[in-house]
């Protein structure tokens, strides 16, 4: 059978220790460290831009090249900051990696700081996964402990120092700029861009933001060249990535593999839909990337084929519903969710996401019209493009999307004056009478 | 002694290890606001003051943070905070029954908590484990995979002061004012022990090594 999965960042999470330094170098860590220290950092940014390493937080811009961006020489301090406010409905691909294998991450920080010149490193980790942090905390401490963080780090002159930021609860802080807010103190709110954080970012200094994933392969990459990496994958969406899958399919999980994977070939592996379902839609990058049917089976799961078949490959957090699945539901939902995790700094977002959960609840109940439906779809053109960030275009992938493929159901709300889908059919459990 | 002074004598040394940090100290705002709930069990005006004197800011610029983060409590929450993950996917697997459940069973609604203090409950947007969905939080800890039964077993341990044990996470439970320390960053040495794996992290890598794939076999 051809090779479908190729484990690298979850190579090792089988083993119980995997987390430790001592595990980490056991498999192989820390080998690219000196390798890198052993290069001028320039040399270090062309290894990542032969890699076409794209950023894996959902944007999917080339890791090498927003290293470049930062300006040498400038006498500032330069900051890289990781983020790990994984958040988005669907994501969960950077938790486990921090839970099993924060090390990967910690060397890749290392590795990255010395090609920008960057003294200071933080994970802005959420705060709501609290063994994720401790986790972190324990990583941090063991690489400081063993020389790989501090001061004149393997004799190489460079010194690097890393903190664990914990965020407070707010999926907003996932968007880049809004996160330096947050770290420097302030409400999590975006700021507007340009200046990009390369010039103007943590403190007004040049900054990388980069995804823990993105980070976490920097290693592999050094450890096994570029173009190890840049073999796998599509011509233009290169290397590996974890795919997530979750929702009524038999075995959710975690299933790393190189990009251009189609959803056929992992659903083959996690055993289908669950017994006796078929599958209705799904979100192939998380809830802001619009939905798929069954009809896309077979799009590979690149950025360019994705974007070709109408959505994105965002975090490839596929999300998986049968047939099951009342799709107003899910995405009235969604929008609540965007409406109470606007930062409220733009109107088109902050006003927006509250008109268009009132209609969307009011057609889940069997009211309003066929009308609103379009009266849906012109709000969120309106929103799209408007907003201020990422948030506000996030509302219309699922609206539109819904409305472009199941319009027939929302009808059918309105034509039985009420949601026509029993919600206990759904649950992974039997449900008592009520 | 006025509180806040009470505060910044059991603190104080903690406020400053955090400030040091940061290259400049305003970054320490979350952390100690992390840190006085750990003390006070959520964000009160006197913790607010403590802040703002920590930093040198006004009260108003600390509350205003302090007022956009869900995890920053401006009420007691229990000692035990249960929270659903309610947000999509969750949901229709199980979350929104689960939830209304532990209302009833509670006999407590959002955002509230029992009358000894004991439990809170709140209904949760994504917590980053899909793949384990239902999900339930309890101080942030991940009990995965839940019914409404097993939900109901878990309050009724957290209410009898049982030895309860996340799915994925520390060994031993430990309260929101101790979870709020780890988050203030000081860890408690929990880190080692736990689970950290489970059958959805393994999925794919189980089914890769059954078929001996590599990347390097993938070319």
């Amino acid at each position: 059978m051809t090779t479908i999965l190729t484990p690298a960042l979850t190579a090792h999470w089988d083993e119980p220790d995997s987390f430790t330094l001592a595990a980490y170098r056991r498999d192989g860590g820390y080998q690219a460290l000196p390798k890198a220290l052993a290069m001028e950092p320039d040399q270090v940014i062309q290894t990542l831009k032969d890699s076409v390493l794209r950023g894996r937080g959902g944007a999917g811009f080339p890791t090498g090249v927003k290293w470049g961006f930062i300006p040498q020489g400038d006498g500032k301090p330069h900051y890289l900051v990781v983020n790990a406010d994984e958040s988005e409905p669907g994501a969960c691909k950077d938790v486990p990696t921090m839970l099993a294998n924060p090390q990967a991450l910690v060397e890749g920080i290392i590795i990255t700081c010395y090609a920008i010149r960057a003294d200071r490193a933080f994970i802005y980790v959420r705060g709501e996964v609290l063994h994720v942090v401790r986790r972190l905390q324990h990583a941090v401490a063991e690489a400081r402990e063993a020389g790989f963080i501090g001061e004149n780090i393997l004799g190489s002159g460079f010194d690097l120092d890393i903190v664990v930021h914990a965020g407070a609860g707010a999926y907003i802080c996932g968007e880049e700029t809004a996160l330096l807010d947050s770290l420097e103190g302030y409400r999590g709110q975006p700021r507007l861009k340009p200046p990009f954080p390369a010039t103007a970012g943590l403190y007004a200094s040049p900054t990388v933001v980069n995804n823990v994933e993105s980070i976490s392969t920097v290693p592999w990459i050094l450890h096994n060249g570029a173009d190890e990496f840049a073999d796998l994958g599509t011509e233009r969406s290169k290397g590996f990535g974890i795919f997530s899958l979750s929702g009524h399919v038999t075995r959710s999980g975690q299933y790393e593999a190189p990009l251009g994977t189609t959803l056929r070939e992992l659903l083959d592996l996690a055993g289908g839909i669950r017994a006796g379902h078929r599958l209705k839609f799904w979100t192939p990058g998380g809830s802001s990337t619009p939905l798929f049917t069954d009809q896309h089976l077979d799009v590979p799961l690149d950025y360019e084929s994705v974007a070709k078949a109408g959505s994105m490959l965002g975090t490839r957090s596929i999300q998986l519903f049968d047939e099951t699945v009342c799709v107003v539901r899910v995405v009235l939902r969604w929008i609540e969710f965007y409406q109470h995790e606007s930062c409220g700094k733009c109107t088109p977002c902050r006003e927006g996401s509250y008109w268009v959960v009132q209609l969307l609840d009011d057609l889940e109940h069997g009211k309003g019209s066929e009308a609103d439906l379009d009266k849906l779809l012109d709000i969120c053109t309106n929103i799209t493009g408007r907003a201020f960030c990422a948030l506000g275009d996030s509302i219309e992938a699922p609206v539109k999307s819904s409305i472009t493929y199941f319009r027939d159901e929302y009808v059918q709300h309105l034509r039985t004056g009420g949601c026509p889908f029993d919600p206990a059919a759904s649950t992974l459990f039997a449900m008592e009478p009520a | 002694m006025a509180p806040v002074d009470d505060l910044r004598s059991k603190l104080g040394a903690d406020a400053a290890e955090i400030i040091g940090r940061y290259p400049k100290p305003r970054s320490a705002m979350l952390p100690l606001l992390h840190l006085v709930q750990s003390e006070e069990g959520y964000v009160t005006e006197d913790g607010i003051a403590f802040v703002a004197a920590e930093l040198g800011l006004t009260v108003a610029e600390v509350a205003a943070v302090a007022s956009f983060y869900t995890m920053l409590k401006r009420a007691p929450v229990g000692e035990y905070h249960v929270g659903v993950c309610t947000n999509s996917l969750c949901a229709v697997m199980g979350g929104d029954a689960i939830f209304a459940d532990l209302q009833e069973h509670l006999g407590v609604g959002n955002d509230e908590t029992t009358p000894n203090g004991r439990v809170s409950l709140e209904h949760l947007e994504c917590n980053a484990a899909c793949d384990y969905a239902p999900v339930v939080m309890v101080n942030w800890e991940f009990f995965d995979n839940m019914t409404p039964q097993a939900a109901r077993d878990l309050v009724d341990g957290l209410l009898a002061d049982a030895d309860v044990t996340p799915t994925r996470g520390a060994p031993r439970l430990c309260t929101w004012k101790q979870a709020s320390r780890v988050l203030a960053g000081f860890p408690d040495g929990q880190a080692a022990g736990g689970h950290t794996a489970g059958d959805a992290t393994l999925a794919g890598l189980r089914i890769a090594k059954e078929q001996g794939w590599t990347p390097e076999g993938a070319k």
